[in-house]
């Protein structure tokens, strides 16, 4: 019993990740239905400048945290507005295939720029044990700093999409494109808010995964990416709700795996999970049926 | 028509003669000969990618799983006590990729467009870790020792066969059904056309030459690792035949060609060639999405004007 529950709060963190690295995802689909496949490569990004920031700046946790989301919102509006919207009324197909050509780009600019071997991300705070039911449980203080600052991030997400005056434009232009720019939203802009919110949620991760494993390197981005993709699938791809359930629900099945089966499988374990929804419900979990249009 | 075969098959005779002759004399020494190995190696990976995403119109990312699948079937019969003759191997790697083209493809493709990639990506990945996960196979450090099973002549041969079965499946009522999938699928089906069936024929074809191109990579190369068939292989893949065009197989027999030899330029500089290849993935995608040659197939029997029909 101790096991499963020491998994289940591993299991949480890992998630947290995943589902703030989907959130991104989600609302990028649920606007503009591309699977930007670059996205896990901002977060490998918000990692690196993070990375950079407490070494040559000097910066704390927090500071190098909302530097790293800082930059990579504009990375990843640049990236919108010169690989994507040119894109905007081509077959989606065109559209992917670009998004793999960027991920491809900032993958190798970064083993280009930073070498491609792993680097040391540099410890920024004192790792500290708490052994919890005479010491069965271990939870370590960086969990809970995660667990943390991905909760805190998502209540700002889901006020800024609740309350905002943007994050009422997006939610008009996830509805419908054409009628909410009939209404006067500016479509263009509200994309590029969606990419730069996404990605700044992405950098984020990556920043804590930098803390948390303390080692970075410029391909870090993509079985994460691809995984909170898988995530973003599971909940339900474009309710941000469901890319929360999502990610927690993935890593705790991931980490119940190689808690209990082996760690070598729970890569393919992630994927045979998006095979099967994708069979059984594709609309995801919180998704609801639509009938195509012909 | 009989003249256009006759155009074709004196071009490649030709062509068979003169590579054999250059490397006769040595002008075609061996680190060319391996990269002609590797031309033709895509040349059968791309063809037999575009029948799936060029000519059925499903995008499928998961084209190293099945190469892979080939590849170890290969390693593992000819490493045998009792050997199997390299060429069967190479026959069963490919029906055994094609059967788990047929176990893949009959549910997942039922999705469309960007779905269908990540899931048949998610199954190229859990084909690489199953393999990665079993002793027999030699894990993550693969296996090596690999018995030489083919020559120049063999993998011409394979080349040209496997090119001329895929073209005159396209050229076929099967082709014209996949083709009908691609432009419109409610409409093919509106005709008639059974769409899961040809989606998961073609799907099944394109497995069985990745299997096709593994084995025979297994075969000459001597030495296989799962990493070797990971996803960044199927975007190798899948850049070949963006940029030929999707659809046109002369396109990817020559971009399969222009590529293979850029990426032996820049051999010592794997992350600037990673680099060349997402820019012109993007900016083939911004600027001629259809790819160098669209639809479009270069016909040998216009260019040469003898042998050439007056209005084909």
């Amino acid at each position: 019993m101790s096991t499963f529950i020491q998994q289940l709060i591993n299991g949480i963190t890992l998630g947290s990740v995943y589902a703030l690295i989907s959130l991104g995802y989600t609302m990028v689909y649920g606007i503009i239905k591309l699977i930007n496949f670059a996205h896990g490569d901002i977060f490998m990004v918000g990692a690196y400048i993070a990375y950079l920031s407490v070494t040559y700046l000097k910066l704390g946790l927090i500071p190098s945290l909302i530097v790293a989301m800082a930059f990579c919102s504009v990375l990843g509006m640049l990236i919108e507005k010169f690989a994507y919207k040119p894109l905007r009324n081509s077959p989606r197909i065109s559209a992917l295939i670009t998004a793999i050509g960027v991920s491809l780009l900032l993958e190798n600019l970064m083993q280009i720029i930073m070498g491609a071997d792993s680097r040391v991300f540099p410890r920024l705070v004192t790792e500290k044990n708490y052994y919890l039911f005479q010491g069965k449980i271990v939870v370590n203080n960086k969990q809970i700093y995660l667990l943390i600052i991905t909760v805190f991030l998502m209540i700002i997400l889901n006020f800024v999409v609740k309350k905002t005056k943007i994050g009422k434009a997006m939610r008009a232009v996830s509805q419908d494109m054409d009628a909410a720019r009939l209404m006067g939203i500016n479509v263009d802009t509200t994309i590029s808010y969606t990419f730069a919110i996404g990605s700044a949620l992405a950098a984020a991760a990556g920043v804590l995964v930098g803390l948390y494993y303390n080692t970075i390197n410029p391909l870090m981005g993509v079985l994460p990416g691809l995984k909170a993709f898988i995530a973003a699938v599971f909940g339900g791809i474009g309710i941000i709700p469901g890319a929360m359930l999502g990610g927690f629900s993935l890593g705790i099945v991931e980490t119940l795996v190689s808690g209990y089966g082996s760690s070598m499988y729970k890569d393919a374990v992630a994927f045979a999970l998006l095979i099967l929804i994708l069979i059984i419900k594709p609309s995801g979990l919180l998704g609801k049926n639509i009938k195509e249009k012909v | 028509m009989k003249k256009r075969l006759l155009v074709y098959s004196a071009f490649v005779v030709v062509l068979y003669l003169v590579i054999t002759f250059l490397i006769k004399i040595g002008i075609i020494d061996d680190y060319i000969k391996l990269n002609l190995f590797l031309i033709m190696l895509n040349i059968i990976l791309a063809v037999s990618l575009n029948l799936i995403n060029g000519i059925t119109g499903q995008f499928s990312l998961g084209h190293a799983g099945f190469m892979a699948i080939g590849a170890y079937t290969t390693a593992v019969l000819t490493t045998l006590e009792k050997p199997v003759p390299f060429y069967l191997t190479v026959l069963i790697g490919g029906l055994f990729a094609m059967i788990c083209g047929f176990i893949i493809g009959l549910p997942v493709l039922r999705l469309r467009g960007d779905y269908l990639a990540i899931a048949t990506l998610g199954f190229g990945e859990i084909i690489r870790v199953i393999i990665q996960n079993i002793d027999y196979l030699g894990g993550a450090s693969g296996i090596s020792d690999i018995p030489q099973g083919i020559d120049w002549t063999g993998y011409f041969v394979t080349t040209v066969l496997s090119v001329v079965v895929i073209l005159n499946i396209i050229n076929s009522s099967f082709g014209r059904a996949m083709i009908a999938i691609r432009e419109d699928e409610i409409a093919a089906e509106a005709m008639g056309i059974n769409t899961t069936l040809y989606k998961v024929l073609a799907f099944m074809i394109g497995a069985f030459f990745a299997g096709v191109a593994g084995s025979i990579y297994s075969g000459s190369f001597g030495f296989i690792q799962p990493d070797m068939f990971n996803f960044f292989k199927s975007i190798d893949i899948l850049v070949i035949v963006v940029l030929g065009g999707l659809g046109s197989v002369s396109g990817s027999i020559i971009s399969a060609i222009v590529l293979t030899i850029i990426s032996a330029l820049l051999q010592d500089y794997p992350a600037v060639r990673m680099v060349l290849y997402s820019l012109i993935l993007i900016i083939i995608m911004l600027f001629r999405p259809q790819g160098l040659m669209g639809t479009k197939e270069i016909r040998l029997s216009k260019l040469i004007p003898i042998g050439g029909e007056k209005n084909a």
